[in-house]
């Protein structure tokens, strides 16, 4: 059934490459323009207070500050809702988590930011200002927030609950609920049904590059924006609003991207620079620390999860129920929603119930990561999963593959799967050699998890013009995180018939591309990859009117396979008639503009085995698989590190990473050093099985592979941690102590 | 941070007296503790007064009669890269390897991480069991103490203003001695805890055993030892050593670790520490 295909499937060179490895790259920091100014941000030392009082005149009297920005300078939110993508908010949510106004909500919150002629004054400038603070309590977990009498952070947040607004006012934005089937009818059917309760801790996407912005507002009115950003078209949407303007009047220049994974997505710094830049007629840079990361981006959200599973003596699963409650921060927007419709995705139940709550509470703000949402319920629903295989003495493979959702199968929100590749991940964990191996030696387990990515479509363009030595430029508006600029290259290449390297890619400001959604979802290779099909399939349309011409017959007679052009046994390769467009009838350019439907959801698996120190509770990761199914894989090898990289964060997750919190909602581990990331010495190397079953809504069948395979690691670990060391962890991260407080316990 | 003074002395006198004549200003080895401290806002000194070019601070010198003098500012690549120094005390060229990764190591020094007075230190708690004294110089002269008596809170250690550390003499040895840390993590880590023992033996009886213990104790600190001298080389022997470190560790609950954790982990950590350097001490023979 392999389609055959010339450029699809090889392993060309990125074109990025050069730039990258040489450090000539350009990214967020590295721009300088004339009569920079750098910024620095004041921020909370309090993660919850009532701001009675801003005074600047000491930071603005300071020598080599030029502007002083507060949320004052911004013009009023009023009640105005805006979708920038991600559904509807409130403005006033968004601008407030830019500058703080009347309260701050959680520690490293932004009050003002200051503008100097270096960073050293900024910094100082910041330290100057003063702020009086109505000091309150906090909040910090979602089960602490609910409770009754547990200090409120937005006064006017009314619980809307099942769609409808209620007049409760409990830090619960929304209470919702999926059902099909009938999970009470469901239960009574099983012979064996297993409820646990689950915690996992706030984590970071932990991207390289910090933060950043430098803002020009010129003379005429335009602001232009340097950022690292998963979206520009984001950025500029967002700081339009934010600002008022109308959206054209902000340019946005992407710069290269060190790292993102739905972190890079929000809009922190571009409003303030402007401000500043506006005021003090000069362009601004601000860049943040690395505990400005931690502290006040967006991490990804900590939850309590209840997940609860029945099934037949044979294996068949009945009934599932979850309850999720995830923390959103300190604005609304838990990517509770996700979490919910992937916490039984992978499983073919008719009678599913799932309550999702999404709970403000003093941290910051959260923000996706690699599949937000679904590695909090896969770690809960596939520990309870292991247990019934393990209780009813069946394969953990076994168990899945005979309840793995398929063509057809319905999930918990309503949609139906077209072809999906669940059974054939668990497949391939059955065939591999892993799998199989043994354990080799004492107190070492195996474990193995799946989980669910939908992937999304979303708008994005693209347009290629050709050039007289054969080569053709593509230009694109999808900022490139995981070498998407040659994944995208090689499906136009692939139309065209001509190699990878003949085509340039170029990712382009908002002003020189037509309008792209965020790099995100796993949508880049699916979305603007289709864009440069469209493109390139107009440039085909284009030059057979060409050789038309030339040949003296009509656009329809002529041929086009494998890059060459032929009409009765005549024959031109691409590169031979590009040559000739200037005297055809001049340049040819290609559009494509697309909004796709026929996203492809993928599923991933991940084999891990680890050896528990039975005396201090340490977990080494012994060997690791990912499997994933990736519909086509367009560039494996990018494929592979994208599904090693998500395996790693998903350890990293499961392990060791956490928003380290005391009781006054401080971060105690925010550096590098104390958060705990894995380093390359803490891992084996990622194997990877890479599955292929062709998305059929794609012209190549891609599906997306950036996110799926973030999703079974911690499960997997767990299932493996239960094996090597006898306890079953549902508090994420499993770190030594908590290991050893269980053996202990036991 | 702040704008700050840099000055070079080339002999002890001139570092002395510009630590006497600026009351703010620090020494910096390495850098590698002080420079991340002062981007943290966490130290604020007007003057740096590197010491790296001054020769007693860079010398690293063995003789088996008399020990080893390891000069403050020697970075811990020249320890681990030196056969003599890495056959007479291994131990110390492991610590020297375990500080921070290549990088690091290639900046960072003993004398640095002594100074520093971290609880979580690396190379104090060995140092105390390979029964360490540090030379230091200051504006009134010369004096020599006991590295177990060198830090006296976190961060803080005995030097009195204009006061610099010159070296650490380690004295000959005649056992083993190993140091161990738990992380979470393989490298790039803060120890949960740590264990630093020696031993020597006698008739296949522990004759003497020194054990230190860093993150448990605002201060890298000392367990009383004594009772194991005369002790078998047995199971329980280890286990007893292990207890002696539990009951010693003041350990507190934090970030990296819960106070019942650590606690536990200086028995584990005290135990195989002292087998392995009584493993090292019968090699040695
Ligand atoms: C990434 C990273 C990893 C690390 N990993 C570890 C680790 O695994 N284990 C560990 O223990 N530490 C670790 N550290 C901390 C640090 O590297 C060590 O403490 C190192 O030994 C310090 O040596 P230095 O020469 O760099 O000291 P410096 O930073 O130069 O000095 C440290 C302090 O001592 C003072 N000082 C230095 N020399 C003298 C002197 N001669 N007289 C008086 N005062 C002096 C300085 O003023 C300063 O206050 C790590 C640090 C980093 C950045």
């Amino acid at each position: 059934m392999s389609t055959q295909y010339n450029v699809i499937g090889t392993r060309p060179i990125r074109h990025d490459g050069a730039d990258k490895v040489t450090g000539r790259a350009l990214y967020g920091a590295d721009i300088q323009l004339n009569g920079l100014l750098h910024g620095a941000i004041l921020r909370s030392p309090h993660a919850h207070a009532r701001i009675k009082r801003i005074d600047t005149s000491k930071a603005e009297a300071l020598p080599g500050v030029k502007a002083v920005a507060t949320a004052a300078d911004f013009p009023a939110a009023g009640d105005k809702i805006v979708d920038l993508g991600e559904g509807a908010t409130p403005l006033s949510y968004i601008r407030g988590n830019v500058l703080a106004q009347g309260k701050v909500l959680y520690r490293g919150h932004a009050i003002a930011g200051v503008a100097a002629t270096s960073a050293h004054i900024a910094e100082e400038a910041a330290s100057l200002i003063e702020v009086e603070y109505e000091v309150l309590p906090c909040t910090l977990t979602a089960p602490d927030a609910m409770k009754d009498g547990a200090p409120i952070l937005h006064e006017d947040l009314h619980m809307q609950e099942f769609g409808k607004k209620t007049d409760k006012v409990n830090n619960v934005a929304d209470h919702f609920r999926f059902s099909i089937g009938d999970a009470e009818k469901g239960f009574e059917e099983a012979d064996l049904i297993i409820e646990r309760e689950f915690h996992t801790s706030t984590v970071h996407q932990g991207y390289i590059e910090p933060h950043n912005a430098t803002v020009l507002w010129n003379n005429d009115g335009r602001v232009q924006v340097w950022t690292s950003t998963q979206g520009s078209f984001v950025v500029r949407d967002t700081t339009a609003c934010i600002l008022d303007l109308p959206v054209a009047q902000v340019k946005v220049t992407p710069m290269e991207i060190g790292g993102g994974f739905g972190g890079k997505i929000p809009v922190y710094l571009e409003p303030v620079a402007a401000v500043l830049s506006k005021k003090s007629g000069r362009p601004v840079k601000i860049v943040m620390t690395r505990k400005d990361v931690f502290e006040a981006s967006g991490p990804t959200p900590g939850s309590y999860i209840r997940a609860k599973i029945g099934a037949k003596r044979d294996g068949t699963f009945t009934a599932a129920q979850a309850y999720l409650a995830y923390e959103a921060g300190a604005y609304p927007g838990a990517m509770v929603g996700p979490g919910a419709m992937c916490i039984f995705a992978a499983y073919d139940i008719k009678n599913v119930t799932v309550d999702g709550y999404d709970v403000v509470v003093n941290k910051p703000s959260t923000a996706a990561y690699r599949a937000p949402g679904a590695t909090n319920a896969a770690f809960a629903a596939e520990s309870v999963v292991d247990e019934i295989a393990e209780k009813l003495g069946i394969d953990p493979v076994d168990i899945r593959l005979k309840n793995a959702a398929k063509e057809g199968t319905q999930r918990v929100d309503g949609p139906k799967y077209r072809r999906v590749g669940c059974v054939e991940v668990l497949q391939a964990i059955k065939a591999s050699e892993h799998y199989n191996a043994p354990l080799g030696g004492p107190n070492r387990g195996r474990g193995i998890g799946i989980g669910f990515w939908f992937n999304v479509g979303l708008p994005s363009s693209c347009t290629i013009s050709v050039n007289a030595d054969g080569s053709v430029n593509l230009v694109e508006g999808s900022t490139d995180i995981g070498g998407t600029r040659t994944s995208i290259a090689m499906q136009a290449a692939e139309v065209l018939g001509i190699p990878a390297e003949q085509v340039h890619p170029s990712v382009v400001d908002t002003d020189s591309i037509g309008f792209t959604a965020v790099t995100g979802g796993s949508r880049t290779t699916f979305a603007t990859g289709w864009a440069a099909i469209e493109a390139a399939r107009d440039i085909v349309r284009q030059m057979k009117e060409r050789a038309a011409k030339l040949w003296e017959t009509e656009p329809a007679e002529v041929n086009f396979e494998n890059g060459v052009f032929s009409k009765n046994g005549k024959s031109m390769p691409f590169a031979e008639l590009a040559s000739k467009i200037g005297e055809t009838g001049g340049p040819i350019v290609g559009r494509g503009a697309v909004n796709p439907r026929g996203v492809g959801g993928s599923f991933a698996g991940a084999i891990a085995d680890v050896e528990v120190d039975p005396e201090t509770g340490k977990t080494q990761v012994v060997r690791f698989t990912s499997i994933q199914d990736v519909g086509k894989a367009i560039h494996p090898a990018y494929v592979e590190g994208q599904m090693q990289g998500g395996s790693v964060q998903g350890i990293g997750w499961g392990l060791n990473e956490e928003y380290y919190m005391d009781t006054t909602g401080t971060m105690r581990n925010s550096s590098l050093l104390d958060y705990r990331m894995p380093t390359a010495l803490d891992l084996p190397m990622i194997e990877t099985i890479i599955v292929e079953v062709p998305n059929p809504g794609h012209p190549f069948g891609v599906r997306g592979v950036g996110e799926a395979n973030i999703v079974p690691p911690p499960a997997a670990l767990a299932n493996a941690i239960h094996q090597a060391a006898g306890v079953r962890l549902r508090t994420l991260p499993m770190k030594p102590s908590t290991i050893m407080e269980a053996v202990w316990a036991k | 941070m702040k704008w700050f003074d840099y000055q070079a002395p080339r002999n002890i006198g001139e570092a002395v007296e510009a630590m006497t004549l600026h009351p703010t200003a620090r020494p910096l080895a390495g850098g590698t503790d002080l420079l991340v401290q002062m981007r943290a806002g966490r130290r604020t000194p007007d003057l740096i007064v590197d010491i790296k070019k001054i020769p007693e601070l860079n010398q690293l010198h063995f003789e088996p009669g008399l020990g080893l003098t390891l000069g403050a500012a020697v970075p811990c690549y020249r320890i681990y890269n030196d056969s003599a120094v890495s056959r007479a005390y291994p131990s110390l060229a492991e610590v020297a390897n375990i500080i921070g990764g290549t990088q690091i190591q290639g900046r960072a020094s003993i004398g640095g991480n002594l100074c520093n007075a971290a609880p979580s230190a690396d190379s104090i708690p060995l140092l105390i069991a390979l029964g360490a004294t540090a030379r230091i110089t200051g504006p009134s002269g010369e004096r020599t103490i006991d590295v177990a008596a060198f830090c006296t809170a976190p961060g803080v250690n005995v030097l009195q203003p204009g006061e610099i550390l010159v070296s650490i003499q380690i004295p000959p040895t005649a056992g083993g001695a190993r140091y161990l840390r738990f992380i979470p993590r393989n490298e790039m880590d803060i120890a949960v805890a740590g264990a630093g023992v020696s031993v020597t033996l006698s008739n296949g009886n522990i004759q003497s055993a020194k054990i230190a213990l860093a993150s448990v104790a605002p201060t890298p600190i000392t367990v009383d030892a004594s009772s194991l001298s005369g002790a078998p080389v047995n199971d329980d022997t280890l286990k007893k050593a292990g207890e002696l470190a539990a009951a010693a560790a003041k350990p507190i609950t934090d970030m990296r670790g819960t106070a019942d954790y650590r606690r536990h982990l200086c028995a584990v950590l005290t135990r195989r520490a002292l087998a392995s350097a009584i493993a090292a001490a019968k090699e040695s023979k």
